[in-house]
């Protein structure tokens, strides 16, 4: 009883339904854009990390070319890279409406992100043991699978959960091109129409969503790191 | 098993060329346990990497095992790699994976059915004493430990060539003797060819047949490791065994003395092979009449019997005192007068 009406008060004109579609909506542009990001930020980490000086497929134009979009990606502000996008978009979606039309921004904005994580990870890695992998005979492709990305697992697992928790927030900016979620409608029926307590809810929702990320990240990082 | 002839490699680096192995030829027997030794910066790890290609020579040959490494494709280096083992100073060891993970990782990559991979772990993991730590991981092990797993790993795919690039030089002299002693039971029981590299002369004493000395690239002096400790030539060389024959403190305590009245002649003598146990000493006594008081000595073992020297003092006649030096010398004692009354 006591509860309700401390719940009315703070959460007086809360829409539940729309409320719980928006947190569908994050959450679902957050995850496929996740593991999209997980998958092209390792290739591409992988790539910018093999094609360095003395790496095993050392290849300056390639290297330069992939560093040089790593950067370039990284550097443009979320917000405008949404908008640049909007034709490529439309042609790969069909639509600029719902979710979806978020995600190719979403991963092509978040994938270098995480691809410079990764190369830092991979960096980490002690060069004697890939050495000593090269000694008992491996093939580049047992380096990469059996040394290199097991080896910077913990390292990687880490950078992908604050990477997680970049996309939550460009989700959030993800709403000007309609995309919905939670960043959307705190802002069309929190903001715009001036009921602060869907702004509120919407931005415990996205707290909650946030430290629930952070936790399973530092969870499993610690428990693969056996160093 | 191993040759190596002209052999050389040069780093092009940002101050002009570093000759890093300058023209070397050097052959290595099967079953023996050949130790190159060289101070920092001689070239000694990049030789050892030049006999499994992880540094590809600049001109020369380099045989393994009856392979010609430099001229083997991609896919027959990884193949001739697995028939060699190697073992390093950090030891090398995947964090991630456990004790019996790190044994079968060779396995892995030659493709040995998991069945077999078990059973040969197991063996290793018998073999250099880790019972009861396979599912340890490497952070849970001591220095020693590590390099024992090492060891494991580099014989997992049953080598003919075990590399030891400094194998002990990150351990204390207590585990560094259990080590070697590890290293030299594996060459009796597997005979095995073991090549290693270090800076410390008590290794190559200790378990090596031959030895290697090197400086700036080059090969100065190489032979039994017995006659190298017997006859050194080479300035470096001489350094090298005064490491084992002659602590600092030796050279201290006898300056000291020499400066005492009444010293008498002082000899150095250096026993060589079987030597140490004849009772010479007393032989002496009996047969001169002359006073021996011993002031410094120190005894040790190489793979070929003992090697030691011995400081004593003599009081007698000079006439005496050259018949003495002549007898020791006819017992195939090497002797130098290094002060005279
Ligand atoms: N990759 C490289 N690029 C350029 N120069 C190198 C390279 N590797 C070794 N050198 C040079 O070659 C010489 C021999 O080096 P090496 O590592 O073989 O010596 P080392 O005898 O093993 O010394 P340490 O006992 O310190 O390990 C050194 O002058 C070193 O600077
Ligand atoms: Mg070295």
């Amino acid at each position: 009883m006591l509860n309700t009406i401390l719940a009315s008060a703070v959460f007086g004109d809360v829409n539940w339904a729309n409320m719980w579609e928006a947190t569908v909506e994050t959450l679902y542009m957050s995850l496929v854009a996740l593991i999209f990001t997980f998958f092209f930020g390792i290739i591409l980490g992988l790539l910018l990390y093999l094609t360095d000086k003395k790496q095993i497929w050392e290849n300056k134009a390639a290297h330069f070319i992939i560093g040089a979009y790593v950067n370039i990606f990284r550097s443009i502000p979320f917000i405008i890279l949404i908008v640049l996008l909007v034709p490529f978009t439309r042609t790969l979606v069909g639509t600029m409406l719902g979710p979806s039309a978020a995600l190719p921004a979403l991963i092509i904005g978040a994938a270098p992100f995480y691809a410079r994580m990764v190369e830092i990870a991979l960096r980490e890695i002690d060069k004697g043991v890939i050495e000593a992998s090269k000694a008992m005979g491996a093939s580049n492709g047992q380096i990469i699978s059996k040394v290199l990305l097991p080896e910077s697992m913990p390292a990687l697992v880490s950078g992908i959960t604050v990477t997680a928790i970049a996309l939550v927030s460009y989700t959030a900016m993800a709403g000007v091109i309609g995309a919905g979620g939670l960043g959307d409608l705190a802002f069309r029926d929190g903001f715009q129409r001036n009921n602060p307590e869907i702004t509120f809810t919407a931005t415990v929702i996205v707290l909650i969503i946030v430290f629930i990320l952070q936790f399973i990240g530092d969870m499993v990082t610690n428990r693969l790191d056996k160093r | 098993m191993i040759t190596l002839s002209k052999i050389a490699k040069v780093f092009n680096t940002k101050d002009g060329e570093v000759k890093a192995v300058d023209n070397i030829d050097l052959t290595i027997d099967k079953g023996e346990i050949f130790g190159v030794i060289g101070y920092s910066g001689a070239g000694k790890s990049t030789l050892i990497r030049l006999l499994n290609m992880l540094e590809a020579p600049t001109s020369g040959t380099v045989e393994v095992a009856g392979k010609s490494m430099h001229t083997l494709s991609r896919q027959k280096l990884r193949a001739a790699r697995q028939e060699i083992g190697m073992i390093f100073q950090h030891f090398n060891l995947l964090w991630s994976r456990t004790v019996a993970e790190n044994i079968a990782f060779p396995l892995e990559i030659k493709g040995v059915s998991k069945t077999e991979q078990k059973e040969r772990v197991n063996e290793l993991i018998k073999l250099v004493g880790l019972e009861g730590r396979g599912g340890s991981y490497p952070s849970q092990l001591s220095g020693g430990q590590k390099q024992r797993v090492g060891i494991a790993r580099a014989l997992a795919n049953n080598p003919q060539v075990l590399l030891c690039d400094e194998a002990t030089s990150a351990l204390d002299p207590k585990t560094t003797d259990s080590i070697l002693d590890l290293l030299v039971d594996i060459n009796k029981k597997l005979g095995l060819t073991i090549v290693l590299i270090t800076h410390e002369m008590h290794v190559i004493r200790k378990i090596c047949h031959r030895v290697a000395v090197m400086e700036s690239g080059k090969i100065v002096e190489q032979g039994d490791v017995l006659d190298i400790f017997r006859r050194p030539k080479q300035e470096m060389t001489k350094e090298f065994v005064k490491q084992v024959t002659e602590p600092e403190e030796t050279e201290e305590a006898l300056k000291h003395l020499l400066d005492k009245e009444g010293i008498g002649h002082v000899l150095q003598l250096t026993f060589v092979g079987g030597d140490t146990q004849r009772p010479l000493i007393t032989d002496i006594v009996r047969k001169f009449d002359v006073n021996i008081s011993i002031l410094q000595g120190k005894i040790s073992q190489t793979q070929h019997g003992s090697y030691g020297s011995l400081f004593i003092s003599l009081s007698g006649e000079e006439k005496l005192i050259t018949d003495v030096v002549d007898y020791i010398k006819s017992q195939q004692v090497e002797v130098e007068v290094i002060h005279s009354a």
